[in-house]
Parts: C-alpha cells; sequence; structure tokens
C-alpha cells in the first residue's frame, strides 16, 4: 500500500507532556476537537441502543411528552382550568413547554450520569472526558426532533400559525436549554463520580426544576417583581422563548432572555473549570 | 535516536484509606448527627479542591503506587516491565497512557500510546460486531477512515466473521476478547503498551497476539511490556525494568534485570493467607490459616526457578478431631490444564499414623522436585476432605506463582517448549551404524 506508506513517512507524531496540572486546569479544547470523531460515535451508540428490546421503540420518543401533556391537560387544564395566555388551547400551550422542558430533563439526566456509567471507558483509556456529557446532551436532539413533529401536528390541528421568528428564534433557544444542561451536568457528572448522592438527588432536582420553570402554568402568574429573579432559572427563558416564537404570546427576547442565557453561561463556564479540574482524578475515584 | 518516552520523577499518590471509621458505637444518635452534618461535609470537601501537594508527605490513608520513578526509552525499543503485584507496573502503564495524572513529575510521551491495557472498552452489549469495532476504534483514537481502511484486517484477525452483524452480547467471551483484541492490535500507535494480554484466549490465539507484538516491535515501534511470565519478556525484549514497591530499583538489559528480579526476594507474594471471614462456616472443624511457596533457601516466593526443588507449605487448625482428613494440593496451568494432584496421606503409612487427626495447629509440607515444571504460570489449589464423607474446605485458586527456566534442559534455544513439564531426562547418543 504506497499510500498508507507516504503517510506514514510524512506523518510527524505529535509529543504530549504528561504532568499534574495546578491551579486551573486549562480548558484543552483543542484535545477535545481532535476527539470530535468520538463525540459522534457516543451519540450514534447511544441513540442505537436507547431503545432496543422495548416493544414501541423510538415511539416513546412521542408518547412520553404526550401523556404528560395529557396529564397536565387534564390536572391544570380541566380540573384546575390554569389560564394559558390569551386563547391558547391548553394542550398545545403545555405541550410548546413540555418539548424543550424534555430536551433539557432529558438531556441533564442522561448527561449527569454520563461518567459513571461509562465508568469502565474512563479507568481504562484516555480520551477528554468532557465527550461523555457532551455526547450525552446532544443525543437528546433526536428525540426533540421526533417530538416536534407531534408538535406540527397539534399546531395543525389547533390552527395556531407561528411567526417566522421561529426560524431564527428556535434555534437559539434550543441552544440556550442545552447550554444550560451541559451546564448543570458538568457540575452534577463531575460531582457523581465521587459522590453518588447526585444520583439520588436528580429525580427531585429535575421535579423541582420543572415546577419553577411555567410550562404547566403561564409565567404571568408571576407578579412583575418577581420577574427578574424567576428569569434568573434559564429554562423559563427557554421556555417563554418557545411559546413566544410559537404561538405569538408574551415578550419576545428582552431583558429577562439576557439574563437567563448570562446565567446559563455563567453555569456552563464554571462548570467547564471545575469539570476540568476534577477530570484528573476521574479514574481514580469513579 | 530520538527519545520515544521521557518519564522524569514520576510519582502517583493513591488514597487507600476508606472513610474514618463511622458509627463505631452503632447509635442512632450518630447516625443522625451524621446525617445532619454530611451536607456541611459535601459542601466543604467540594469547596476544597484535590490537592496532590498536600503538606504531609505520606498521610495515612495514601499510599505511593509510584514513586520518583525515572526512566528514558529510545524510539523502536521494547522495554520490559517486570515485579510483583502491586509493584507500580499498571499505575505506571497508566500514566503514561494518561488514564490518570501523575501526583507530581513530569512525561514526556512522542505519538500516540496504544493501550493493550484492556480490551474491549466501551464495547456495548447490544450492538453488533461491526458497530464495535467503529465505536471502540474512536475510543482509542482512531478516525473514522482509519477504521474503515483497516475493517477487513480487523474482523480477519478476530475470526468472528460470520457473527460480525450478530450483537455481541450472543458472543462466547472467547469471540467477545478476539475481537476487542482485534481492534486494539490494529491501532497502529507509534508506542504499544502491553499488559498481560497472554492471559487471555485460547493458546491458538495467545500465539497469534504475540505474533502481533512482534510485528509490532519488528517494524520499529516501541512497545512497553509487561508480564509476569520470565521467559516472554526474555524472548521479546532486549531491556528491562524491574519495579518494586513503586519504585525502579534495576534498569539492565533483560537476562540481568530478569536474574536480579528472580533473586531479589519476592516476600509476600507467594503465600496466601485466608482471615476467618473468608472461610465459609461449613468448612468447620477445618480451618485455612495459609498456603506458601517457598524457594530452596526457605523463602517465600512468586518466582522460582524450575531448576530447583520448590516447597509448598499448608497451615492449618482443627477445632475437632477429624477422621480420615486429607489435606493436598492441586496444581494447573494459567490455561487451566491439571499439572498434578497430591495428598499428604497419599502414603498408606502416613493415611495409617494420621487416621484421625486431632485439634490443633498443623503444617503438611512437600516438595515438588527440581527439574519438573515447565516456564510459565502456574495456580495453586488447596484441598481439605474425608474421602467420600465431607470436603470441608476447597480453593482452586488460591494462589499463583512463576516458573522461570533459567537453566533449564534445551534453555539455549530460544523458544517455548510445550507441554506443562520440563523433565531434565537421561538422553544417551549411540552412533549405531559401527
Amino acid at each position: 500500500m504506497p499510500e498508507t506508506n507516504l503517510q506514514q513517512s510524512t506523518y510527524q507524531p505529535t509529543t504530549v507532556y504528561i504532568k499534574p496540572t495546578t491551579g486551573l486546569a486549562a480548558l484543552n479544547l483543542g484535545d477535545l476537537w481532535r476527539y470530535r470523531e468520538l463525540v459522534y460515535f457516543m451519540i450514534w451508540r447511544d441513540i442505537k441502543v436507547r431503545y432496543k428490546q422495548t416493544l414501541l421503540g423510538a415511539a416513546w420518543a412521542v408518547l412520553q411528552p404526550i401523556l404528560t401533556m395529557l396529564v397536565f391537560n387534564f390536572l391544570f387544564g380541566n380540573i384546575a382550568k390554569m389560564s394559558t395566555d390569551g386563547n391558547i388551547p391548553y394542550p398545545i400551550f403545555s405541550y410548546t413547554a413540555l418539548l424543550p422542558w424534555g430536551l433539557f430533563s432529558t438531556a441533564l439526566n442522561s448527561a449527569s450520569r454520563s461518567l459513571t456509567s461509562n465508568h469502565n471507558m474512563i479507568s481504562k483509556t484516555y480520551f477528554p472526558r468532557l465527550v461523555l456529557p457532551m455526547a450525552s446532551v446532544l443525543g437528546g436532539l433526536l428525540d426533540f426532533a421526533i417530538a416536534f413533529v407531534v408538535l406540527i401536528g397539534l399546531m395543525l390541528y389547533y390552527h395556531v400559525t407561528p411567526g417566522l421568528n421561529a426560524l431564527w428564534a428556535l434555534p437559539l433557544f434550543i441552544l440556550l436549554s442545552l447550554i444550560t444542561a451541559l451546564g448543570v451536568a458538568l457540575w452534577l457528572s463531575a460531582i457523581n463520580v465521587q459522590y453518588r448522592d447526585v444520583a439520588y438527588a436528580l429525580p427531585f432536582i429535575s421535579q423541582f426544576w420543572m415546577f419553577i420553570t411555567p410550562i404547566a402554568y403561564s409565567s404571568k402568574v408571576i407578579s412583575e417583581k418577581w420577574q427578574l429573579a424567576y428569569a434568573l432559572n434559564p429554562m423559563a427563558g427557554v421556555v417563554n422563548g418557545f411559546r413566544w416564537a410559537l404561538l405569538g404570546v408574551g415578550n419576545g427576547p428582552d431583558v429577562l432572555v439576557a439574563v437567563s442565557a448570562g446565567i446559563a453561561i455563567i453555569i456552563l463556564l464554571t462548570g467547564l473549570i471545575y469539570f476540568r479540574n476534577m477530570e484528573r482524578t476521574f479514574a481514580d475515584t469513579i | 535516536m530520538t527519545i520515544a518516552i521521557r518519564v522524569e520523577n514520576i510519582s502517583k499518590r493513591y488514597k487507600i484509606g476508606l472513610a474514618p471509621q463511622k458509627f463505631q458505637y452503632g447509635m442512632l444518635r450518630d447516625v443522625l448527627v451524621d446525617a445532619v452534618k454530611a451536607p456541611f461535609r459535601l459542601a466543604s470537601s467540594l469547596a476544597r479542591r484535590p490537592n496532590p501537594e498536600a503538606q504531609t508527605p505520606n498521610p495515612a490513608g495514601y499510599i505511593w503506587a509510584l514513586k520518583d520513578v525515572s526512566f528514558e526509552l529510545e524510539e523502536g525499543k521494547v522495554l520490559g516491565i517486570v515485579g510483583r503485584n502491586g509493584a507500580g507496573k499498571s499505575t505506571l502503564l497508566k500514566v503514561l497512557s494518561r488514564v490518570t495524572e501523575p501526583t507530581r513529575g513530569f512525561v514526556s510521551v512522542r505519538g500516540r500510546v496504544g493501550s493493550l491495557l484492556e480490551v474491549g472498552t466501551g464495547f456495548h452489549p447490544e450492538l453488533t460486531g461491526r458497530e464495535n469495532i467503529y465505536l471502540n476504534g474512536a475510543i482509542l483514537g482512531m478516525r473514522r477512515a482509519e477504521i474503515e481502511s483497516k475493517f477487513d484486517e480487523i474482523v480477519d484477525f478476530s475470526e468472528v466473521a460470520q457473527f460480525i452483524d450478530t450483537p455481541v452480547k450472543r458472543y462466547s467471551s472467547g469471540m467477545y476478547l478476539r475481537l476487542a483484541f482485534a481492534v486494539a492490535a490494529h491501532l497502529e500507535p507509534e508506542i504499544l503498551v502491553v499488559d498481560e494480554v497472554l492471559a487471555v484466549g485460547d493458546a491458538e490465539f495467545q500465539r497469534k497476539c504475540l505474533g502481533k507484538m512482534n510485528d509490532v516491535a519488528n517494524q520499529g515501534r516501541t512497545v512497553l511490556f509487561v508480564s509476569h511470565n520470565m521467559s516472554a519478556i526474555l524472548r521479546l525484549t532486549q531491556d528491562a525494568i524491574v519495579m518494586q514497591k513503586g519504585q525502579l530499583v534495576k534498569r539492565a538489559p533483560t537476562p540481568e534485570a530478569v536474574d536480579f528480579y528472580l533473586a531479589s526476594g519476592q516476600a509476600q507474594a507467594g503465600e496466601r493467607v485466608w482471615e476467618a471471614d473468608e472461610v465459609p462456616a461449613n468448612a468447620m472443624p477445618f480451618r485455612p490459616l495459609s498456603l506458601r511457596v517457598k524457594d530452596v533457601r526457605g523463602s517465600v516466593a512468586d518466582s522460582l526457578r524450575s531448576t530447583e526443588a520448590i516447597t509448598l507449605e499448608m497451615e492449618y487448625r482443627l477445632e475437632a478431631p477429624i477422621t480420615g482428613l486429607r489435606v493436598g494440593v492441586y496444581l494447573s496451568t494459567v490455561r487451566g490444564e491439571y499439572v498434578f494432584t497430591s495428598f499428604d496421606v497419599d502414603e498408606t503409612v502416613l493415611y495409617e499414623k494420621h487416621s484421625t487427626r486431632q485439634p490443633g495447629h498443623y503444617v503438611s509440607r512437600c516438595q515438588v522436585p527440581a527439574d519438573l515444571l515447565n516456564e510459565g504460570r502456574y495456580i495453586l489449589g488447596i484441598n481439605a476432605s474425608s474421602f467420600g464423607v465431607k470436603r470441608y474446605f476447597m480453593d482452586e485458586n488460591a494462589l499463583a506463582f512463576n516458573i522461570d527456566p533459567l537453566g533449564a534442559p534445551g534453555i539455549q534455544w530460544a523458544e517455548q517448549r510445550q507441554g506443562p513439564v520440563r523433565p531434565r531426562l537421561n538422553w544417551t547418543i549411540e552412533k549405531v551404524d559401527g
């Protein structure tokens, strides 16, 4: 194979320096870029095995938000008679929120467990550990896309037409929810390596977070003076953004969304630093 | 010549201590107080970054798995690493392959390190062989194009071609290992790290693996080879380092290093001690205490020479008299072939003399003659029973030891002699045509 030989002769091996990292470990994102294919393969693996040996398979991606929506509709729409913004039917009102919430909570849950569930990879080979939570977060996008098709169906059924804003706003809000999920998951997954308490706290964290996010209710029920504090939850910004872009209710991106985005970025950056700092002992403590 | 690996004063400290003894008195109050304190403890330990350079040099609960290890390895050389279990060999490889970070020191590594430390990393049971090849390749740092170009070769090497589209959870453990090893062996790193891979798979496959390693070495790539098998170390490496208690105690041409390693009394290894909680209750009234392997000088060793006699020693206590007791050993190779079974009362005279053993502390001792065992690793098992009545205690894998063939018959040929025994036979050569 002459080509291979040529490749080998021009190939200069890079030298790697291994030493204890002191202070704040360099983020070493270059290494992450070199291993970008691994991110792709991990996503692919997660998707491949996600619904293996299930009867309904990928239908779960649709069933989960629909069933939650039906329960919400019954509890909050029919019994509690929560008011939606304007005269939006409750099912579509809650579904537009459940959609990004589902993306977020799946990403948060699987990414927070990603290190411990792949402990044999960590204790046996080198790769940038960031690959694992990142792949878990991105892996949720497929389920999101499937569930989105249902939303389109609902919108047709209820004759709701989204504005053109949706085209640019939705990707941004999806990004915001992924950043938030990754940021929190970086903290939780790194803590989980040492303290498995995270696994027990996670269901509670998800549930609590869901209640402080305007999913079952409209964020209008929060009084004006608390709106800023409320925006500290980036998911509130995401859900309001989705409703605005798809249903045309509430305010467009304003200072509150900027606060949400700022918080999300702070969580992500601190999470990255904490994660990179703990990374060096992952193989020893996992 | 270019230096492939430079290791400078590498130290690695591990925490071995468990959490400080909690709830010694098992009081509910303690448990509750602790539960209240737990979140604060969590918070404070999160705030405190793990500090490898802690002021105390060796606080309780820590162990130095590596201490000030330094060496250099030129490109294209094959370096053997020997030392008994816990000497730091695997930790050293883990540091070199970047799995774990050293506590102190500096390493520079030129080129990609391929680890055969553990094969099959990241294999997912639900995925097919084909899918796992891609996944595993990516985990080992291969590019997708690289995997594609080597795919057929990998499948050929693994010998599982007809099951390549079957989920690996349906594979036998042998097939699984072969596939995993095939991927790792085709990574073609500049530096290959091999740790005891020869212990997996059947004999035929082991030969293939050894061949692959040889190829890698012959292609001028750098290899680090860790093994307990001195003959393999001697065959495959020119240079070796000896590790002891985390320190590099010798770097020399392989024959010299191996001799040093075998000579330095490898105490502790070569002995199996049973703690009270390791002995099942139904072993009563037989209580095994220890099993030891000793060399001719009477010291406990885990590497012995085939040219010298070996003493096997079992220490046990009887809590009540046992009639018809026989205490014995199984010897088998690591591949599971039995070499022999022997009991302390096999001789009728002894059996009659010890027909009933009274309670007390006993040692049963025997000698395995010199020039009996072939080179390799052997497993010693223990059995205590009254034939046809009761088996009191059995442990088929009580301890392992190595036989080194230095000076054995036929050692002048660098080849592996087949079979578990290597007797010194009395050959005569006659010219018969007058």
